[in-house]
């Protein structure tokens, strides 16, 4: 899958929590602009967790703020694998 | 989770100040003021001026039924643990002023370690200052950096802050959700270290945990497993070993992390383990090395309260009667609770939001009835609870007491 698709298809699984419809641009917090509390984050990650199959652990979350850095850490992470 | 923080003095705003590192504290000064600005009590300040027996206290100058002290066995007063702290003091003085691994250890240390070895029927004990400690230690000891924990999102803080301490990935679950653990025990690096942290009991809801299935798949996964029984040492089990004695896994529990500040009635931490290498966690665990030993009086007191423990058996079954009887109870009156059927001697009620539940909580002090009030962010999806804590010690006529005060009470609130 290359950037462009992951991108894409974190979007799809981004939308049921993104519950104020904000919109998303590389720049948006998940803390900040999504108000994301820490259930949130977890369901949310388990999420992609689950489509890509991969593992974040909160050592990994704990770096990523915005959603362009997720889409990149996700990339890298189907990459490696 | 943690427990409710408490500010003793009210800290002092003013307008204009410039920040400082106590600003990232303001929202919390501020719900906090409006909480005691409505009149409240503070739900986080009550002092006990008098301690009557395991189950009744003098509180801000009421006489009151206590439901919220994990004094689930009653030990606290009990005449024998009582005297062996009294003879310790005496024969060993107040405190060892010294660390396990120079000083600090003394015969009681040892007896109490033994004690413990025999109650669980396992090769080796280490006691900690503290349960947080024990936790704190044990966890960020044996899984550091590049190995990986695997834990229930609704973990003990201390179980957080040795998976930080360790520097270990970090990977939580959807509380009690045996896929979402698998799930990600599969996807873990071959070749890494594998922790798997569940509790017998958790303590917000009182709910257990699926052992059985979770220590099995934990096993298939080729990972260790540390279960926290805190809350159910000396009262779930046969012997009171914990849920993993109930579930029949405590065979392949790698380790038991508990506590003496509950069934036990003093203060202190243990683990207990049948790993052949064990014993070198006493050199290399931080939390046990840098702090100075439990007082003489508090081992005295511990060793000889867990042998009645094992023991314990009618007061085991008296406590599952009142934890019945309440839980029964509050559901007939209308109360929502944290579990449908009672699973622990901790009983949660859930309130409507945080005004009502601090209202609730008052109403029942002036009843004279003390709960824990748990309020966010140290709750399960941000609820508001009163915490209930059954007591051996409670006898069948004051649980029908503590009914009648949460009936008046939910009613003059508005909750049922």
């Amino acid at each position: 899958m290359d950037r462009p698709e992951t991108d894409q298809t974190i979007r799809r699984l981004i939308d049921p929590f993104n519950k104020k419809g904000v919109e998303i641009t590389e720049a948006t917090t998940f803390a900040g602009d999504l108000e994301f509390d820490s259930l949130t984050v977890m369901d949310f990650v388990a999420a992609i967790e689950d489509e890509f199959d991969v593992i974040i652990s909160m050592n990994q979350q704990a770096e990523i703020e915005t959603y362009g850095q997720l889409v990149g850490a996700v990339h890298k992470l189907q990459a490696d694998r | 989770m943690s427990e409710g923080i408490s500010q003793p003095d009210k800290p002092e705003t003013l307008e204009g100040e410039s920040r400082d590192l106590f600003s990232k504290f303001d929202d919390l000064i501020a719900m906090r003021e409006g909480l005691l600005a409505s009149g409240q009590e503070d739900p986080f300040n009550l002092v006990m001026e008098k301690v009557l027996s395991p189950t009744r206290a003098i509180c801000n100058g009421r006489d009151t039924i206590l439901l919220g002290t994990y004094n689930y066995m009653g030990m606290t007063f009990d005449p024998d643990v009582v005297e062996a702290g009294k003879q310790a003091l005496e024969d060993f003085g107040s405190g060892t002023t010294g660390s396990r691994v120079l000083n600090g250890t003394y015969q009681g240390h040892k007896e109490c370690e033994d004690a413990l070895r025999e109650f669980y029927a396992m090769d080796h004990a280490m006691v900690f200052s503290t349960g947080y400690q024990a936790n704190l230690g044990i966890i960020s000891t044996i899984a550091g950096k590049g190995d990986y924990i695997v834990l229930d999102i609704d973990s003990h803080a201390s179980i957080w802050d040795g998976c930080a301490m360790g520097k270990a990935e970090v990977v939580p679950f959807k509380h009690n959700d045996l896929e979402a653990m698998e799930k990600r025990l599969r996807r873990i690096p071959e070749g890494a270290g594998k922790l798997v942290v569940l509790e017998g009991v958790y303590s917000m809801l009182g709910d257990i945990a699926p052992l059985k299935e979770m220590v099995a798949v934990a096993k298939k996964y080729g990972a260790m497993v540390l279960v926290d029984e805190a809350h159910s040492m000396g009262f779930i089990g046969e012997h009171g070993r914990g849920v993993c004695e109930q579930a029949g896994v405590i065979d392949d529990v790698d380790f038991i992390i508990g506590t003496f500040s509950k069934s036990v009635g003093t203060v202190g931490g243990f683990c207990v383990s049948n790993h052949p290498k064990f014993e070198i966690l006493r050199l290399v665990c931080r939390p046990y090395v840098f702090t100075a030993s439990l007082p003489p009086s508090v081992v005295a007191t511990a060793a000889t309260s867990i042998r009645k423990l094992m023991h314990g058996s009618n007061k085991r079954a008296h406590l599952w009667e009142n934890s019945k009887r309440l839980h029964g109870g509050l559901k007939d009156l209308g109360f929502e609770l944290g579990t449908e059927e009672p699973q622990s001697a901790i009983v949660a009620v859930i309130m409507p939001d945080l005004e009502r539940g601090a209202a609730m909580w008052e109403a029942l002090l002036k009843e004279g009835l003390y709960v824990n009030l748990a309020r966010p962010p140290a709750t399960p999806a941000n609820m508001t609870l009163l915490r209930c804590s059954l007591c051996a010690e409670h006898s069948e006529e004051e649980v029908e007491t503590i009914l009648g005060m949460f009936k008046r009470a939910g009613k003059a609130v508005g909750i049922i």
